[in-house]
């Protein structure tokens, strides 16, 4: 067996498990505004995630959260600094990136057999293979009985299981998540983010979930990030050792969780204040 | 209904003052509404049609309205009633919606596919756009009708003139649709399609096209319309064959009757073939939420 043999194709990656899953090193990202104004969404930003851990970004709204998945992704290029994944610097998407989405982006035109069956099929695996394995990570989030419904005939929470079952078959060892459940009431997201954490452990992926709700990055995190108000840079991490598995309706009653989440939130509630501020300074 | 709709759920409590409806006899009330609002609609549709017509035929008789320029229904019954069992001038009537269809759809058929092919081709890449938005704002704004003219000249009196003016009143009304759709389509759909590994065909097949089609379908209804039209005014314009013809020797000959007849065979035409389109729209979106039902 050569050395030389695609490290996408296989397994097993090559490469020692030593070396992080995600590698941000003093990254700046600017973008142009419509006006041709330069503006800086990430400065100087640093961050690891090691293989098989759960780090959450969180941050006042609009500080430039998003931009971190979206340069991990390839989809955004670093201005400045260097991105890596698995040990190697990112040049377009990834084999082993997963995303899953703020707004809904399931394809409404598709059932949700073929909504989960996308990620195989677009790839080229064999068209029986790819639906036997569908149906598989369809049954896993529980929606077995729903194979043949569409989207929009689907509640919120329902729609974001397949979301997360389209993501997970493709069985991504890194998972980029955009403040997923955001848009969910309070008891489907706690729902989802035991959903989430449950099919998290069984895959040993490396994962990076950015939310503006400190209480859910606690409750879900190995680390979590706090960044400035834009442009985003670490302010601090924090590592959290809540024992898992964690469940969520009733770590929110655990002294330590309460603690931990009370530590973040004195270090967070000044950026999200400056952030409100030149909000209403400048008025966008 | 008087009663509020919460007093349903709970019947066996309810004061011996007011029978409380079962829900069967609540349904089958709405049901029985909905029956009568039905009739209604019906009735009053066709009440407008006859007394309209009415008027026109006691007009028409009475000399209120002069028949020799604007006909009477009676007259128009027996013009198609005539072309029917004998024939036109030109041949039998079949023959003549026979080749006007065959026109039009042809027509519809490459106005349909080019604009469609154009407006993704164009939807998908931003510099090609950039450059021809400028010359198919021009094209569109020329008043197509009057192409027929030169295509007639060029192309001749046979099917190829009216094919053509088919073509050119479809195409643009299906492109610019087209176009819209694949500028609309989602953008964390098509990052969706990406990340899961779609390579740019993959994403133009499974994710442009699809989120397109409503646009593309919606365009349908309006160019089949404009179709028909550039099929009879090429032959209006010259022809051997054809509605359009029909229409033009009818008013040579100062026939109002023929006018109106051949007006109204386009229509049914035209609603055949707009049931038809709606037909394959239901079947290619069947994946869309339903619309609010209107009851009629």
């Amino acid at each position: 067996m050569s050395l030389q043999t695609e490290a996408g194709v296989r397994p097993v990656a090559p490469s020692p498990s030593s070396i992080p899953a995600i590698e941000l090193e003093n990254v700046t990202r600017r973008f142009l505004t419509p006006d041709g104004k330069s503006m800086t969404a990430l400065r100087d930003f640093t961050m690891t995630v090691a293989r098989g851990e759960f780090a959450c970004v969180v941050g006042p709204t609009g500080c430039g959260k998003s931009t971190t998945l979206n340069l991990v992704t390839g989809l955004a290029n670093p201005s400045a600094g260097e991105v890596r994944v698995m040990g190697a610097p990112v040049s377009g998407i990834h084999r082993d990136v997963g995303f899953v989405f703020q707004a809904d982006a399931l394809f409404p035109w598709r059932s949700v057999l073929d909504n989960v069956a996308a990620g195989p099929l677009y790839r080229g695996a064999p068209k029986a293979r790819a639906y036997e394995k569908a149906r598989d990570w369809i049954a896993r989030v529980g929606l077995a009985r729903f194979e043949k419904h569409y989207p929009h005939q689907l509640s919120g929470g329902m729609r974001k299981r397949v979301a997360l079952a389209q993501t997970f078959i493709n069985e991504p060892k890194i998972l980029l998540m955009d403040e997923p459940f955001s848009a969910l009431d309070v008891q489907t997201r706690a729902n989802m983010q035991d959903e989430l954490l449950n099919l998290w452990s069984g895959s040993g992926a490396s994962v990076v979930f950015v939310t503006h709700d400190l209480e859910e990055a606690v409750a879900l995190a190995d680390k979590v990030y706090v960044l400035t108000a834009g442009p985003a840079t670490v302010k601090s991490v924090y590592h959290i050792d809540l024992p898992r598995p964690r469940i969520m309706q009733e770590i929110r009653y655990d002294a330590a969780f309460v603690e931990q989440c009370r530590t973040i939130w004195d270090d967070l509630r000044e950026e999200v204040q400056i952030g409100q501020q030149r909000t209403l300074d400048t008025g966008h | 209904m008087t009663m509020p709709a919460h007093a349903v759920a709970a019947p066996s409590i309810a004061p011996k003052t007011r029978a409380v409806p079962t829900e069967t006899e609540i349904e089958a009330k709405a049901r029985a509404r909905l029956r009568a609002r039905r009739t209604l609609v019906l009735s009053l549709r066709i009440g407008i049609l006859v007394a309209t017509l009415g008027l026109w035929e006691i007009g028409a008789r009475t000399g209120v309205i002069d028949p020799f320029f604007f006909a009477s229904p009676t007259g128009i019954a027996e013009q198609i009633w005539i072309w029917l069992t004998e024939g036109t001038s030109q041949g039998p009537l079949w023959m003549q919606i026979l080749v006007t269809l065959e026109e039009t759809a042809l027509g519809f058929f490459i106005g349909v596919v080019g604009g469609i092919v154009c407006g993704i081709v164009l939807g998908r890449n931003k510099l090609l756009a950039d450059v021809f938005s400028i010359y198919i704002k021009i094209a569109n704004s020329i008043p197509r009708v009057v192409l027929g003219s030169i295509f007639i000249i060029s192309l001749g009196l046979g099917m190829a003139s009216k094919v053509a003016l088919a073509v050119v009143m479809v195409f643009f009304v299906v492109f610019a649709n087209a176009f819209q759709g694949v500028r609309e389509a989602d953008r964390a759909m098509i990052a969706n399609a990406q990340i899961l590994g779609a390579s740019p065909l993959q994403i133009t097949t499974s994710v442009i096209i699809p989120s397109a089609l409503s646009w593309i379908l919606a365009s349908l209804h309006v160019s089949f319309g404009f179709a028909l039209v550039g099929a009879v005014v090429g032959e209006f314009l010259g022809a051997k064959q054809g509605v359009g013809l029909l229409i033009a020797t009818a008013q040579g000959s100062f026939n109002a009757n023929g006018v109106f007849a051949a007006m109204i065979i386009l229509a049914v035409l035209a609603l055949a073939i707009e049931f038809l389109i709606t037909l394959v729209e239901n079947h290619l979106v069947k994946w869309r939420p339903a619309p609010f039902q209107e009851q009629n």
